[in-house]
């Protein structure tokens, strides 16, 4: 048999219906839905007279919207929320809504759940679903259309994509998290890398990561145009599964442990594409500009501009070429989104913080990506390391990672943040966004510039 | 989906890489319920500068908007390209797309056209020395036409079939219901389920 890669597997699994000239037509394990790219879709179900066929492979909750401090709502957002309240009545769909413990970021309740597991194909209306693939579960995001089209069939007619290894080979350096994998991942590949292709991790700097790093790696797999990213799922994955809520038990789980270590790509499987980066040079990274890619190590300074894109970028930043990276410094510090806002994330800002305070003038806050992350931070006492430090410690969403939620900075405002994207005002009109680990937000929010855990001891 | 088979019209240049989904339209503007009306919303921050090529008076009613690689990056928002057709775009002229955004466009029909750079470039200084200059995107003839160009674009040839019918693929997969039914019959009882 002819050697295959891990997607191929995959998709081969889903095809319900191929026809020469058309795109195949796949099959959809699970259905992700929230309130910002659903209610088109469902308005769209009701004027066709349609039903949502597999209510028992779809799961909503309310995430990107929704406030994560007490106060008032604006009518608008309300109405939002109740929209997606009365959908998933109407259509049978269990909906984790706010004030629920299961409410969060749908890329952190789904694996949270045990609902993400390897082999499975994924869709959700945001393009960070491909934070899935680290169970080796082939995972992209859709848009409004197609969710009406996945409610109403369970399929999607795809192009076959391409196939493109990312391989990270070696020992990380010290300090240097998955974060700064992905961040080094872009700023090599470009914006545009990896259009057209779904994208495997592999190597042993990615075999290395724990189920929570490979979901930040696999996560900014789109910061890179790719479809979807995933890692071939291993012990590490078994490991991390076993037990969830919809994990399968006993005789089942035996029976899926088997499946699934079938899934990885078969040695001698060929790629379309490859890439071999050296894990020893993804030191601490700090973006810089105003796309992904835009990013140098935190040793650096900010570069000349090679294009007009950058000279751009550099004019919205307020930055000139030449400042050193750890001489800049923000306003905001914003520890959160489904790149990292998971309990492991949490723990490693906290441990910096711990003993430590805000400099003095910083804004700081911590978004966890679920209730459930919440509570058991809480049960570990993180909230407290938090809040002596000067954090807020807030209610789970997306928050300041797209600013559509009061939390937002004010123009000219500058932030180090632990999210995904640093597009111009995405988190505010006017505000500046530097992409960096756990680890580094918690060491310049004690520092007051851009700073590594270890600068802080020198 | 509006049918489209060739649409003939004058262009909007916007001379920049990576345009992300957030520019198109920012995430303030997602909170509403409905799927038009979002028009006035399209690249509303760019839009505060009165020197924005969608506020000079020779753009206005520009139905194709000519730009830079890799346009509609970023989220997967379906509101951006709702925003371009309600701000009366047919078709988006660049050297290439977001993955995400070219779906979303062949969804609701805005015809994406991939052209080389050289192309794009003189398509682009066509229309910025003669905003006058109509632009002709035969999707039928798979063909670009300008007074500076004349080239050939490629799409699916299911997507163009889709696009110049005006079909919702949804209910061309309804068709496929005993397939799809098929299909679940074999599928694991091991694999997840709400219940």
């Amino acid at each position: 048999m002819t050697p295959r890669t891990l997607t191929e597997k995959i998709w081969e699994r889903h095809v319900v219906h191929q026809d020469e000239g058309k795109p195949d037509l796949l099959y959809v394990d699970l259905h992700l839905v929230h309130e910002v790219t659903s209610p088109q879709a469902f308005d769209g179900l009701r004027m066709n007279g349609r039903a949502v066929r597999r209510p028992d492979l779809t799961v909503a909750t309310m995430d990107h919207n929704v406030p994560t401090a007490p106060g008032p709502q604006d009518p608008v957002s309300v109405r939002q929320m109740e929209a997606l309240v009365r959908n998933c009545e109407e259509f049978g769909i269990t909906l984790f809504p706010t004030g629920h413990l299961g409410q969060g970021i749908v890329h952190v309740i789904g694996p949270q759940m045990g609902l993400t597991q390897p082999g499975l194909v994924i869709v959700c209306g945001d393009s960070h679903t491909s934070t899935h693939g680290a169970f080796g579960a082939l995972a992209f995001g859709i848009g409004t259309s197609e969710v009406e089209h996945v409610l109403a069939t369970q399929t999607l007619p795809q192009k076959r994509p391409g196939t493109m290894a990312i391989t990270v080979e070696g020992d990380l350096p010290a300090g240097a998290s998955a974060k700064d994998v992905i961040l080094g991942i872009i700023a090599r590949i470009g914006t545009g890398g990896g259009v057209g292709h779904v994208v495997e991790y592999r190597g042993s700097a990615i075999r290395s990561l724990s189920m929570e790093g490979r979901m930040t790696v696999c996560n900014m797999s789109i910061e890179a145009g790719a479809r979807a990213g995933l890692v071939a799922p291993d012990d590490t994955t078994f490991t991390w599964l076993e037990g969830r809520p919809h994990a399968p038990g006993g005789r089942a789980w035996e029976e899926a442990l088997e499946d699934w270590r079938s899934l990885p790509t078969d040695e001698g499987a060929a790629f379309d594409r490859e890439v071999v980066i050296d894990a020893a040079e993804l030191r601490p990274h700090v973006s810089w500009g105003t796309n992904p890619a835009q990013t140098v190590t935190i040793d650096d300074v900010v570069p000349e501009p090679a294009d007009e894109t950058a000279e751009r970028a550099l004019a919205y930043m307020g930055l000139s070429p030449g400042i050193a990276i750890r001489d800049i410094r923000p306003d905001t510090i914003f520890i959160g989104s489904c790149t990292n806002s998971r309990l492991s994330d949490l723990r490693e800002a906290a441990q910096i913080l711990r003993g430590r305070t805000v400099a003095s003038g910083l804004r700081a806050m911590v978004v966890p990506g679920s209730m459930l992350v919440k509570r058991q931070a809480e049960e570990e006492g993180l909230d407290a390391v938090f809040l002596e430090a000067g954090f807020e410690w807030r209610d789970a969403g997306c928050s300041m990672c797209l600013g559509m939620n009061p939390d937002q900075l004010a123009p000219g405002e500058r932030s180090a943040s632990t999210s995904n994207r640093n597009f111009e005002g995405r988190q505010g009109k006017g505000g500046r966004t530097h992409l960096v680990s756990p680890a580094v937000a918690a060491a310049t929010a004690v520092a007051g510039h851009f700073a590594t855990p270890e600068d802080l001891d020198r | 989906m509006r049918a489209f088979s060739s649409h003939t019209g004058r262009a909007a240049p916007l001379d920049r890489a990576d345009v992300d989904t957030d520019q198109i339209i920012p995430a303030e503007y997602l909170k509403r319920i409905e799927r038009t009306g979002f028009g006035p919303f399209l690249f509303a921050e760019w839009r505060r500068d009165p020197d924005f090529v969608l506020n000079r008076p020779e753009y206005h009613g520009a139905s194709i908007l000519v730009t830079g690689p890799n346009f509609g990056c970023g989220s997967s928002r379906e509101h951006a390209v709702w925003a371009l057709q309600d701000a009366g775009f047919r078709s988006v002229i660049a050297p290439s797309f977001a993955d995400i955004f070219r779906n979303n466009c062949c969804q609701i029909g805005i015809v994406p056209v991939e052209l080389p750079l050289e192309s794009v470039r003189a398509l682009m200084d066509a229309v910025t020395d003669d905003p006058t200059t109509e632009i002709v995107v035969d999707l039928e003839g798979l063909r670009v036409t300008a007074p500076a160009v004349n080239e050939s674009f490629d799409i699916d040839p299911y997507t163009r079939w889709r696009l110049l019918e005006g079909l919702d693929d949804v209910a061309l997969t309804l068709k496929q219901d005993e397939r799809i039914a098929a299909y679940e019959a074999t599928r694991p009882a091991r694999l997840p389920a709400l219940g």
